[in-house]
């Protein structure tokens, strides 16, 4: 393919995939060449050999950058990317290696002092641990911040949020509360292999549940004694009905006494102190709605 | 503590006074920024620095992971918003490579162009902060009135003063007007060699400035391979790198300019080195200007960039190309590329996976402070409190970009 793209034009890639490959020998698990990137994946345990001898056999003199990325489908589902630059070749290659969650990968600290925070920025971000990185705190994210936030799996909203509350004079920490979902827009297009449900088609094909939901027992259904009580109560006493529609209960039922005192105007505060008792009762509204003249409003 | 010899000092009438650690930060206006930096200090002397970063972390790599490759490009103006239209020519740069995109010519010289001006503007926050950092107050005032020039030139060219958003897969988002070139020629021939000029006049040789800076954490050329650093970091160590010459992106190959290179490594150096390198960006927008040429300035390729409005009446294709690509986006092919500019402050990489679908799997941004960051440490170490301010100006470090 002719490359007829402006971006950096480093020194020619031609030979270097072989040659390195000759040289890392057993270390080497795959090289790939693609998109004029010449990329290695060498065995974990030995990725520090690998990198030494690409440094002092190769001029690759420079660790620019370490990147995680993750691909939680697979067996080892980290990967994480070294990205070399000699200085004398002029050219770059990438070195990458595999990681679980519970696979340290060997620190390579001990031949680039940079390492040290690059690899604590994948392990604050991914919780990718490296062996033998004598300082391995997190590092973007807060103090006592919990969690890998760039893992697939967790979410972009995060889990807590903090805001500065003006009762406790100090910034407190919440649980995510948002107001409406946070929204996916995606529009791929349903022929070219977009795998979710569009609007409209939710009921369309129901998804296998993992779990089928039961009910066995009365405490799973939501409902309490004391709402099947409330569900068993008459509105009205329907003997006694004057309505149009023989047994539905009178449209103005008689009053039933429940025993229990009608709930009362809601405390006062601040914002909105006591009234006065209205004089009036609430069918002769012209003088209820007037509080007394010599209030306190 | 069996073996330790306790120290005592002859002024204390032997009491042993012990390191006290103070906190740099993260209010701190020498800071430039959001940066804590814990130092042990024996007196006024430096023993250790550990500096902790990520108090501007706001997860751009996570929300590029969500959003399409046109969505994503705003954010690399909030990186360094230093100098914005140089964090999205990375971006650009890796999504045209994995696209093999070609990129018309007068867009590459748009872009080099409005690069270099984005340089002149970083270099002027960096060298007037710096001066006040270590005790100038008129410079900085000075370079301001260029800084806001070209903030001025930005939002001629695309309507914003920072956050330009100019720089799109496939060239830039909308053509300059011709008033706007002609004006850039005059500002670059009159207004910023006297204004520079006369401010560069007072700091070069100022005996104070020189005292703050001549000597102050010199790193050799095997420190600075071995810690990472570009830019003028690494040609202040005498290493003459600079990703425009050696890794030439756009039309740099066509522009004659050279790379300035320091010779002692300290922070008048590093100071030195870019007011060379905002003469050397001045000749190479004079070289655009004079070279430019007339014709397109995006890719003519309809599933990457947008049609002309003036199409969208008239032909159906280019309707539904504008629709596809502003809900959809396009489609960029599986792969996964390291592309690396020289950014104002040394090399600015993005490490682009794309799963071939419309949403990078993964966009790791290189910043460029990080790496220089992590070597104050050794950089400070046995300097005195103050020059400490001197050393963080001299890395020229901005946290919108360090901590992403």
């Amino acid at each position: 393919m002719t490359v007829v793209h402006s971006a950096p034009r480093f020194a020619s890639n031609e030979g270097v995939k072989d040659a390195l490959s000759t040289a890392l020998g057993d270390m080497l698990v795959e090289a790939h060449e693609e998109h004029g990137e010449i990329l290695f994946t060498v065995k974990r345990e030995r990725i520090e050999d690998a990198l030494r001898l690409l440094r002092d056999e190769h001029q690759y003199q420079q660790l620019m950058e370490i990147a995680g990325v993750d691909y939680p489908q697979r067996a080892e589902r980290f990967e994480v990317v070294y990205m070399l630059l000699s200085v004398t070749k002029n050219h770059r290659v990438m070195v990458k290696v595999t990681a679980s969650e519970k696979t340290p990968v060997p620190t390579v600290t001990t031949l680039w002092p940079n390492a040290g925070w690059l690899e604590r920025e994948v392990f604050d971000l991914y919780g990718v641990l490296f062996d033998g990185n004598t300082d391995l705190r997190r590092i973007l994210t807060d103090y006592g911040f919990e969690g890998h936030p760039f893992r697939k799996d967790f979410p972009l909203t995060g889990y807590i949020e903090l805001r500065y509350s003006e009762e406790e004079k100090r910034v407190v920490y919440e649980p995510v509360d948002l107001p409406q979902d946070l929204r996916q827009f995606d529009f791929m297009s349903p022929w070219e292999g977009a795998n979710y449900v569009l609007p409209g088609d939710e009921k369309a094909e129901v998804p296998p549940v993992a779990e089928v939901k039961t009910t066995e027992k009365k405490s799973e259904t939501g409902a309490g004694e004391k709402t099947n009580d409330k569900a068993a109560e008459k509105v009205a006493p329907a003997e006694r009905s004057s309505g149009s529609v023989a047994g539905q209960g009178d449209a103005n039922p008689a009053p039933v006494d429940t025993g229990k005192d009608e709930p009362g105007a809601p405390a006062p505060t601040e914002d909105r102190p006591d009234r006065k008792p209205r004089k009036e009762t609430a069918r002769d509204t012209s003088g209820a709605t007037e509080p007394e003249e010599n209030g306190e409003d | 503590m069996a073996g330790l010899v306790q120290e005592s000092s002859p002024t204390t009438d032997g009491e042993v006074i012990s390191n006290y650690t103070i906190n740099f930060g993260p209010q701190h206006p020498a800071a430039h920024g959001v940066l804590r930096m814990v130092m042990e200090l024996d007196g006024e002397i430096i023993e250790r620095i550990d500096p902790h970063v990520g108090l501007l972390h706001r997860g751009t790599e996570k929300l590029i992971e969500h959003k399409t490759y046109l969505q994503a490009l705003p954010y690399f103006d909030r990186l360094d918003y230093c100098s914005p239209l140089c964090m999205e020519h990375s971006y650009v740069l890796a999504i045209e490579k994995l696209l093999n995109l070609e990129v018309p010519i007068r867009a590459q010289y748009l872009r080099v162009l409005f690069a270099e001006l984005t340089r002149i503007s970083n270099h002027m926050l960096n060298i007037g902060s710096h001066v006040m950092d270590v005790g100038a107050m008129t410079p900085n005032l000075w370079v301001f009135e260029l800084r806001e020039d070209c903030m001025n030139f930005f939002e001629r060219a695309s309507g914003a003063r920072m956050h330009s958003a100019w720089f799109r897969p496939g060239g830039v988002h909308q053509d300059v007007p011709l008033k706007l070139l002609t004006d850039i020629g005059d500002w670059v021939d009159t207004r910023l060699p006297e204004l520079f000029g006369d401010a560069m006049s007072l700091v070069i040789d100022n005996r104070i400035f020189k005292q703050r800076n001549v000597d102050i954490a010199v790193v050799s050329k095997e420190d600075a391979l071995r810690w990472g650093f570009s830019g003028p970091l690494i040609r202040a160590a005498g290493i003459p790198w600079d990703l425009r010459k050696s890794q030439p992106y756009d039309v740099y190959d066509r522009m004659d300019f050279e790379i300035p290179v320091g010779t002692n490594s300290d922070c008048y150096d590093r100071v030195m080195v870019r007011v060379k390198e905002v003469y050397e960006s001045a000749k190479i927008i004079k070289q655009c200007l004079a070279e430019m040429p007339e014709g397109p300035i995006a890719s003519d390729d309809g599933k990457v960039s947008p049609p002309r409005r003036g199409e969208m009446k008239q032909s159906m294709e280019a309707l539904i190309h504008h629709f596809k690509l502003y809900t959809e986006g396009f489609h960029v092919p599986a792969g996964e590329v390291y592309v690396a500019t020289e950014s104002p402050k040394g090399e600015f990489g993005v490490y682009l996976v794309s799963d071939g679908s419309n949403k990078p799997y993964r966009c790791k941004i290189r910043p460029t402070a990080f790496s220089h960051l992590q070597a104050i440490d050794f950089m400070a170490k046995g300097h005195m409190l103050p020059d400490a301010t001197a050393i963080l100006g001299a890395i020229d470090v901005v946290f919108g970009e360090s901590d992403r």
